[in-house]
């Protein structure tokens, strides 16, 4: 299985007086056709920014320092600016979190799906406006050829969302990044949004980046996982793998922390601490301050992925074991 | 053949009476377009149709003015009366200027009066002048609706100069901000701090006196307010989703201003153009009152009133007439403008009314 998207060694800093604190360090994952790869993690743990930098929109002043995103082949950080333009949307779409607030309000929905197909394929307008009918229906948006004139206040937010991601496959992109797709919707919607995107995953071969700190969307839409703490990937594998034998010891918090897992009546279980702003990332490993496994040593320890069976994870306890074993 | 040697041996007349013609033709071509645009447009339409129920007297009155000012902009040589003299006769002449033809007495006259007003002798025409007449003997209706089209190119010309000066000004600086933003905030600062009657007089006296030249004058100190405000919103609406989403599509930075944040900022424009318009007629008449304004105008006829009303008894009827032609012009306007604004705010926008 080959990947579509590599994503290697990325660092993004933001400057903080004369210094730059990194909010990504290196990050690295791959995604390949057809497949889903949930980053999951807390608010602030950078998930959001990875798929930002990736399409090379990083809000300022933050910047890309280092490492290389390579789609097909080509390395997205090193691409002409009017290149890259024409690889977002096309190449690599993105839906976002707030569907209510991410369409133009004073434009209606179907010529801002038209806006998206004009931008990137020399087609008329007439045939956009076919071809945005088309994807309404696909996107399961009740009276297409209707709702295409409709204006975004007049929509329900799951509907929105719809459109956004009729938007976002507009062109059949190969990566579709989706950053946080159902936080702002409610439960029964966020399902039917969920199945829509499994569904179009599996006929077109698109791969989904998901970001979400919702382990409920992972299990229902991700073949992989990658966890995201302070900037870094702690730990990456099969859905499997980290949900049911969960090997670092922030996965392991963070899913004994689901309320599901939990027993009637007892209090719910929690990392201690909080996750530390990108300033005052610690040291050593970033986690060790929380961990209860740490030892003395992780405070001087480089934190690195090492591969241990079925997944990789940034452990020196874990690497020590994997090692003695 | 005689006349179009005619127009070419005068071509200061030609010009004149093309620009007033042009004027015309731009202002219903204007018309058309948004006409157009407005009804395709669903937003624009329930709005301008709101506006038109909330203020049906308002938009009635600014109509006639505006019907008035154009019937005074279609002009032609020619076709005068017999006994003309020969200035007049190769003079483009307006349609209003054509209606009140040969109305002119010797002087003063009171409102539907029958004698001069001082020296007492009989009026040429009797009870004819609604309005009475000036101190050239000119009938003061007939200048007050020739004011109408000089107001309206007053506020409109300039409007249309300080405008996109505005807006492109504002979008540039609020959209890229960094260094374009400072030199930007440093011109406008600089403008906001000079005293506006000053430059405008100096503006005036270094393009010299014409209705053009006023107008640049006002457009050049007045875009200040509105490219602050537009400067502003754009930096608002720059964070938003769904110009962070139309990057991400691909969208190149003209295109995110010209579909995305434009769009956005169009009720701001109508507004500050309604309140504009307003401010630019009264700043007019105080160019008029100090001596630089445009001839033919309101605030010309205000000035007059200057000597008129320490006379006893007082001539009232040239400044009343101008005075009241202002006001209503002004009122409606604003109101149109009032009700725009609570149309088309955007936190009321689309909802069910």
């Amino acid at each position: 299985m080959s990947a579509v998207l590599d994503v290697s060694k990325l660092m993004t800093s933001f400057p903080a007086g004369k210094k730059r604190v990194p909010v990504l360090a290196d990050v690295t994952f791959s995604l390949a056709a057809g497949r889903c790869l949930a980053l999951v993690g807390e608010s602030g743990s950078g998930k959001s920014m990875t798929a930002l930098s990736i399409l090379r929109l990083v809000p300022r002043p933050g910047q890309i320092d280092a490492g290389s995103v390579t789609l097909s082949g080509r390395d997205l950080l090193t691409l002409p600016v009017p290149e890259m333009r024409s690889v977002r949307g096309r190449e690599i779409a993105m839906i976002f979190q707030e569907p209510m607030t991410s369409l133009n309000p004073v434009v209606s929905v179907g010529e801002q799906v038209v806006e998206a197909i004009v931008l990137h394929e020399k087609v008329s307008k007439q045939a956009a406006r076919e071809r945005s009918v088309e994807l309404f229906r696909r996107v399961g948006i009740p009276d297409p050829g209707a709702r295409v004139h409709s204006f975004p206040h007049q929509l329900s937010g799951g509907l929105k969302q719809r459109v956004m991601i009729a938007m976002a496959l507009a062109l059949r992109p190969r990566v579709l990044l989706a950053d946080e797709p159902t936080t702002a919707l409610d439960v029964t919607v966020q399902a039917q949004i969920l199945e829509l995107l499994r569904e179009l995953q599996a006929e077109s071969e698109t791969a989904i980046l998901l970001i979400t700190h919702d382990f409920g969307v992972v299990n229902q839409l991700a073949d992989d996982i990658a966890v995201m703490y302070a900037g870094r990937i702690v730990e990456s594998g099969s859905r499997t793998a980290i949900l049911e034998s969960p090997s670092h010891p922030y996965t392991r918090g963070l899913l004994a922390a689901l309320p599901g897992r939990a027993r009637a009546g007892e209090r719910l279980q929690e990392i201690p601490g909080r996750m530390p702003a990108p300033a005052d990332v610690p040291v050593g490993c970033p986690f060790a301050p929380r961990c209860p496994e740490a030892i003395a040593d992780c405070g001087a320890w480089t934190a690195r992925l090492t591969k241990l069976d079925k997944r990789e994870v940034a452990c020196l306890r874990r690497e020590e074991a994997g090692g003695a074993s | 053949m005689t006349k179009v040697a005619v127009l070419l041996a005068a071509p200061g007349l030609f010009e004149q009476a093309a620009f007033g013609n042009a004027i015309v033709l731009g202002v219903l071509a204007l018309a058309a377009v948004a006409g157009f645009y407005c009804a395709k447009n669903e937003i624009w339409r329930q709005a301008l149709g709101e506006v038109f129920r909330r203020r049906k007297l308002s938009v009635l009155v600014l109509g006639i003015y505006v019907l008035l000012a154009l019937a005074d902009s279609i002009s032609w040589v020619g076709g005068g009366e017999a006994g003309a003299d020969a200035v007049q006769a190769h003079e483009a002449r307006s349609l209003v200027d054509r209606w009140f033809e040969g109305t002119t007495e010797k002087s003063y006259s009171a409102p539907l009066g029958v004698a001069e007003f001082y020296d007492k002798t009989p009026l040429q025409r009797p009870r004819a002048h609604l309005l009475g007449t000036n101190i050239l003997g000119q009938d003061v209706l007939y200048m007050t609706v020739k004011g109408a089209r000089v107001a309206l190119l007053i506020g409109g010309l300039t409007s249309l100069i300080a405008i996109p000066l505005a807006l492109f000004f504002g979008l540039v600086a609020g959209y890229f901000g960094g260094r374009i933003d400072d030199i930007v905030f440093f011109v406008m600062s600089t403008l906001a701090s000079m005293p506006g009657i000053l430059l405008l007089i100096a503006l005036i006296m270094v393009l010299g006196q014409s209705t053009f030249s006023v107008c640049m004058a006002l457009g050049v100190t007045s875009w200040v307010s509105f490219c602050r405000l537009a400067r502003g919103e754009t930096m608002k609406l720059r964070e938003l989703d769904y110009v962070a989403a139309a990057r991400a599509l691909g969208a190149s930075h003209a295109a995110i201003l010209w579909r995305h944040i434009l769009p956005n900022l169009l009720h701001l424009v109508v507004i500050s153009f309604v309140l504009l318009f307003s401010s630019l007629v009264l700043a007019e008449a105080t160019l008029s009152w100090l001596g630089i304004g445009v001839r033919g105008s309101w605030g010309n006829m205000i000035a007059q009133a200057k000597d008129e009303l320490s006379r006893d008894p007082i001539i009232w009827w040239n400044v009343t007439a101008a005075g009241v032609a202002v006001f209503v012009l002004l009122l409606c306007v604003n109101r149109i403008g009032d009700a725009l604004r609570d149309v088309l705010d955007p936190r009321t926008l689309g909802e069910g009314r």
